[in-house]
Formats: C-alpha cells, sequence, structure tokens
C-alpha cells in the first residue's frame, strides 16, 4: 500500500494532476490508478453550418494506448466566456475515433475545452484549447455535388420543356397502366358500377398522395365525361378536402358541375386497419367496375389489392413503395411502378410541356447509370488487384452522391 | 381567379424555398418548421373529417339507405369513444372517474385520456386493438392466394419467380439447410441458405435500388411541374 502511495507521488509531475485537475482526488484512502492526459486536443469550428457546432479531436492517453482498461473514460470540459468548466459528456474509450461534437452552441460566446482522462479514481486534464466561437456559413459546400446533379438534372428537365414548347416532337414509352385508364372507366359506365379510388393513407405531405391527387384530376375528368360515379374514401382529413376540390374541379371543366357531389369523397378514419375494413366493406357491397390503387401504401396494399381482385374489378395499382410493388403486382391488373406513378399526370395530358419534363429525368438515369458502371468496375478492379486509384475512385463517387 | 393563382403562388414559394434550403445551412431546419406548421393546419383538418363522417352517417340512417345499419354502429362507435375521451372517464380500484361531471376525483381532470384505467385507453386496448389485428391477420391469407396466383409457371419470367421465391423459402427454413449441409465448405454458395441471401443481396436489392433512382428522379421531375405551376391537374385545370 506504501510503495503504490510512493509510486504514484513519484509520478505525479507527469501526470495530469500537476496541471489544473478539476476533480481532486482522495489519494490517502485508496491507490491511485494514475494515467497520462490526452494530448493534441483541437477544438475546430464545424465546417458548413448555421454556427451551433464545435468538433473536438484528442490524441488519447498514453495510458489508453498501451494499458487496456486502466482509462475508462475521457470526460469534456467546456469554458464559455471564461466562466467555470461544465461537464459536458463522458466519451467511452476503445470505440473508434476521439471525437466529440459539442452543438447547440451560441455564436456570440467564446468557448474553450479541455478533455480529462478518467481511471477509477483519478482524472488527467489535458491543457485548454485555444478560446474560439463558432462561425456561420451561408453555403454548404459539403453538398456541393448534390448541388452540380441537381443542378443538371433541374436544367435538363426545363430544357427539354422548353424543347417541348418549341414544338420539338417527344418520345415517350407506353405506360400500359396508362393506356388502360379510359378502358377501365368505360367499362365501369357500360356495368353502371362505381370507381374506387383509393389515394394511400398518407396526409398531403407526401408526394405520393400528390401525385395520386394528380392522376384523380385527370381521372376524375374523364369520368365525368363518361358520366359515371367515383367513390373516394380518405384515410386523412386533409386528402378528403383536397380530394374533393380536384373532383368538384374536374366535373366543372367536363362541364357537368351538377353531377358531383360531395359525397363522392369521403373520409373514415386515420387508424391504417380501420380504413382497410371500411373500404374492404365499401369494395363487397358495392362492388365497383374499376379500383384505382394510387398513392402510399404499406402493410394494407395486399389486404386492399386482393379484394379488388376477388370481387373481380379491373385494378390499377401504383406506389413508391418498392416493399408493396410485389403486393400490387400480384393481384393488380396494372401496377405503375415507382417513376410512373409520379409520371402518370403528365402522360395522361399528353400535352408537350408535361412530357418534355418525363424526358428530362433521362438526363438523370444517364449520370446514374455511369456512376453505377464506372463504380462497379472501379471498386471489382481495386478490389481484385488492389489498385489505389481505383479505391480513390470509389471513394470519389461515394462523396458526389452523399446527401450529408 | 385567387383560388387558383394563391395555391400556385404558395406552392412555388414554398417549394422553392425549401430546395434552397437544403444549401443553405442557416435556412435548414425550415423543412422541420413547414412540417410543424403542416400539423397545426392538420388537426384542424381533422373537426372537417369528424364532422363529415357524422354528417354522411346521419344521411345515410335519416333516409334508410342500403346497409344503414352499419351507420348505427359506426356513429354509436363514434360518439362513444368521443365522449369517454373528452369527459376522461376512468374507473381504477372500482372507483369512478369523470372529473368534467364532479364525480370521483377532481384531480383527474389532468390526467392523459391515454393512462392506464381510463376507459378511452381500455377501449383502444380491448377493442380497437384486436380489432385492428384481426384485419393485419388476413394478410395471411392474402400473402398464400396472391402467391398462388403470381408462383403459377405460366411462362419463363413466372418459373424463375417460383424458382426464386421456393430457394428464399427454403432457405429461411431449418429443412433447407438440412438439404444441402452435405454441400462441401469450398461450394458453400450452393447451400439453399446461402443462396437465398445471395438473391436477396444482390439481383432483389439491385432491381429496389433500380427503382428507388427511378423515383427519386420522378419526384424531381414532379416537383419542378408543380413548382412551375405546369403540373395544375390537382386544380382541375388540363394545362398550365
Amino acid at each position: 500500500m506504501t510503495s503504490k502511495l510512493f509510486l504514484a507521488l513519484l509520478l505525479l509531475p507527469f501526470s495530469g494532476l500537476a496541471q489544473d485537475d478539476p476533480a481532486g482526488v482522495d489519494m490517502l484512502d485508496t491507490a491511485v490508478v494514475v494515467v497520462a492526459p490526452p494530448t493534441s486536443v483541437i477544438a475546430v469550428d464545424h465546417k458548413y453550418d448555421k454556427g451551433e457546432r464545435i468538433d473536438l479531436t484528442w490524441v488519447p492517453s498514453i495510458d489508453d494506448q498501451l494499458v487496456e482498461g486502466k482509462v475508462l473514460a475521457y470526460r469534456i470540459y467546456r469554458i464559455v466566456n471564461d466562466g467555470g468548466p461544465q461537464l459536458v459528456a463522458d466519451v467511452a474509450t476503445g470505440v473508434g475515433p476521439y471525437q466529440y461534437a459539442d452543438e447547440d452552441l451560441h455564436r456570440d460566446s467564446i468557448y474553450s475545452y479541455y478533455v480529462a482522462a478518467v481511471s477509477s479514481n483519478y482524472e488527467a486534464a489535458s491543457t485548454r484549447t485555444a478560446p474560439m466561437s463558432p462561425q456561420r456559413e451561408w453555403m454548404n459546400l459539403d453538398r456541393k455535388w448534390l448541388f452540380l446533379i441537381a443542378l443538371i438534372v433541374g436544367g435538363s428537365v426545363l430544357l427539354f420543356i422548353t424543347a417541348a414548347r418549341r414544338g420539338t416532337k417527344l418520345f415517350v414509352r407506353k405506360i400500359a397502366g396508362l393506356e388502360a385508364v379510359d378502358e377501365a372507366v368505360g367499362r365501369a359506365t357500360e356495368m353502371g358500377r362505381p370507381i374506387l379510388f383509393v389515394p394511400g393513407i398518407r396526409d398531403m405531405d407526401d408526394v405520393q398522395t400528390l401525385a395520386a391527387l394528380t392522376i384523380l384530376g385527370r381521372v376524375s375528368r374523364v369520368i365525368a365525361d363518361y358520366d359515371t360515379r367515383i367513390f373516394m374514401p380518405t384515410s386523412r382529413s386533409l386528402v378528403m378536402t383536397a380530394g374533393r376540390e380536384t373532383v368538384k374541379a374536374a366535373y366543372q371543366a367536363a362541364g357537368r358541375p351538377d353531377k358531383y357531389s360531395d359525397d363522392m369523397v369521403t373520409y373514415y378514419t386515420d387508424e391504417q386497419f380501420g380504413y382497410v375494413a371500411a373500404v374492404d366493406g365499401v369494395m363487397v357491397r358495392e362492388k365497383p367496375a374499376t379500383v384505382f390503387l394510387l398513392g402510399a401504401f404499406f402493410a394494407e396494399s395486399l389486404i386492399l389489392a386482393e379484394t379488388g381482385n376477388y370481387i373481380g374489378a379491373i385494378q390499377i395499382g401504383g406506389t413508391a413503395r418498392p416493399a408493396q410493388l410485389p403486393f400490387f403486382i400480384a393481384a393488380c391488373d396494372f401496377t405503375l411502378i415507382g417513376e410512373e406513378l409520379f409520371a402518370a399526370s403528365a402522360y395522361l395530358s399528353g400535352e408537350p410541356m408535361q412530357l418534355g419534363s418525363l424526358k428530362g429525368q433521362d438526363v438523370g438515369k444517364a449520370i446514374a447509370m455511369i456512376a453505377i458502371i464506372v463504380g462497379a468496375v472501379a471498386i471489382t478492379i481495386g478490389e481484385a488487384w488492389d489498385v489505389e486509384f481505383m479505391h480513390d475512385i470509389v471513394t470519389w463517387l461515394s462523396g458526389v452522391f452523399s446527401t450529408r | 381567379m385567387f383560388k387558383r393563382r394563391i395555391p400556385l403562388f404558395i406552392l412555388a414559394f414554398v417549394g422553392t424555398l425549401l430546395i434552397v434550403s437544403v444549401f443553405i445551412p442557416p435556412m435548414e431546419n425550415l423543412g422541420e418548421d413547414f412540417t410543424l406548421f403542416f400539423d397545426i393546419i392538420a388537426v384542424f383538418a381533422f373537426f372537417l373529417g369528424g364532422g363529415n363522417l357524422v354528417r354522411i352517417h346521419f344521411g345515410k340512417l335519416r333516409r334508410r339507405k342500403k346497409d344503414w345499419g352499419f351507420s348505427i354502429v359506426t356513429l354509436v362507435a363514434f360518439f362513444f369513444m368521443l365522449t369517454i375521451g373528452l369527459l376522461k372517464v376512468s374507473s381504477v380500484g372500482g372507483v369512478w372517474n369523470i372529473p368534467l361531471l364532479g364525480i370521483g376525483d377532481p384531480a383527474a381532470i389532468a390526467a392523459s385520456p391515454t393512462t392506464e384505467g381510463s376507459w378511452f385507453q381500455e377501449t383502444f386496448n380491448y377493442v380497437i386493438n384486436p380489432l385492428q389485428s384481426t384485419m393485419y391477420a388476413l394478410l395471411a391469407f392474402f400473402v398464400a392466394s396472391a402467391s398462388y396466383r403470381a408462383f403459377r409457371a405460366k411462362n419463363r419470367e413466372a418459373t424463375l419467380l417460383l424458382l426464386a421465391a421456393f430457394i428464399i423459402l427454403l432457405g429461411r427454413t431449418p429443412f433447407g439447410m438440412e438439404l444441402t449441409r452435405w454441400v462441401p465448405e469450398s461450394f458453400s454458395v450452393l447451400q439453399i441458405p446461402n443462396m437465398a441471401i445471395w438473391i436477396m443481396n444482390s439481383p432483389n436489392l439491385a432491381g429496389q435500388r433500380a427503382i428507388l433512382i427511378g423515383i427519386g428522379l420522378g419526384v424531381v421531375s414532379m416537383s419542378l411541374r408543380l413548382i412551375l405551376g405546369i403540373e395544375r391537374s390537382y386544380l382541375g385545370e388540363d394545362r398550365g
């Protein structure tokens, strides 16, 4: 016991205790596990933020590097405007890079930090970092590649829209599900049965619901022309309100405002399976001739589509959720796969300007294809023959398509 | 005219602002703020939804329309839940609390309607939850019927699909592992569980990612059409 205490006192000048020791250790009661402090503590302003974050890095204590388990953690202390030290966080040892991001800071305050290595009964503090304030940047240059890609894709869409406006003929491949819309509405008219339009279970803040409503606008115009009935049950109040406006406007545009009724678009419940039970009930009782399942669907997709299949309705399904697409493909007559859902309204309109926007997407696809091929070749050669240059290409490509 | 122009202006302004905010750090929380605005609007819209539900079913009941009996169930359930939720009806240990009517513990007025013992929560636990689970359980039977149709080997593609499904089904069961345990380690890729993993991680994932890339580009294109006012069908207009 005495020899351990002597050793600890001997090492004292070399330990963090010799510096500003905030904890204080009762060295007379127990054997002190003295550890060396971390070194090279650096605080830098986090790049491309709004001035709320400082990043800290340090080199771990030599005792942490040599003896496993001697250093238990690193304590981060923050000093604000020359006040007293505040304990900010404990960072566990042996879990990767020694760094910490201090967030929710203020640009008008001055911060300095020190990091302490902690043993079971001792704390060795590093020297303080230079005082600094977080800085605000006006452009996130980490996203420069994302900006460039967005500019190219967005620019191409605009370019093709302009070209279409000038009369350039654009080829858009046939989409079977959309070609069948007239036929599906016609079938319902002939059979004297209603058309059921299900816009998914998400609210208006989901782009799939928005896509469903744009298709609803086109479809209800055809329905109004054919003088057929449409019924649209919704699981969100806002979708009901927006759906009513869309159907009403389509009936007005078709010159049949008297045929429109608010009862065409109704709200049931926000509860997922409560909504499914209600829609399934409508399907079985009313036996619609045509069912549109377009929008955001989750576990209910197959229940709805199979019920539609059971009643013998012609079904057009479409969603941008890849996990639900196989269910629609299995149970529906036509399926709009992913991007086709978003292209549907433009396709149905047949307007050159709208079709031009679809052509613009092809440029984005070309970029994706080139990147995939180059990336696949680079990573294959890089891994097989350990070519550094190929690894660099992969790293660069990962950075380009990163959205951090 | 304003009924059309104001929504178009709001959409173009907010859409552009949110795109720009991705690249400007001081504006990066704007998306969250607008989501909050949306939630506030959605709360008010809920009254519209609830009101519409009551109106439709009362109308159905009054005119004795087809299947009006279901409307009684809907209305009774709706008003029952609304009443016990608003009045915070609860019974804990045989003691009744309806604080808004001055019955039982007045402090219960501060309790959440979802605390244990409240009728609102009990109804949810013992009526709504089992009913929802019942609906969800139907999925198992629908998967069976849909799989039967999808996996009929009518053509080359369907046969491939059937084969892939068969390997994955077997690969996820102990039987699949036992069936190919004899395959030497150097050919382990031919063991059924490993083949199932390969199908899921390579062709399946590649297909899903291709669809996701298409979706991303589709969203960009549609958003631009909406922001630029070219897409107006949701307003009932045929062309912009």
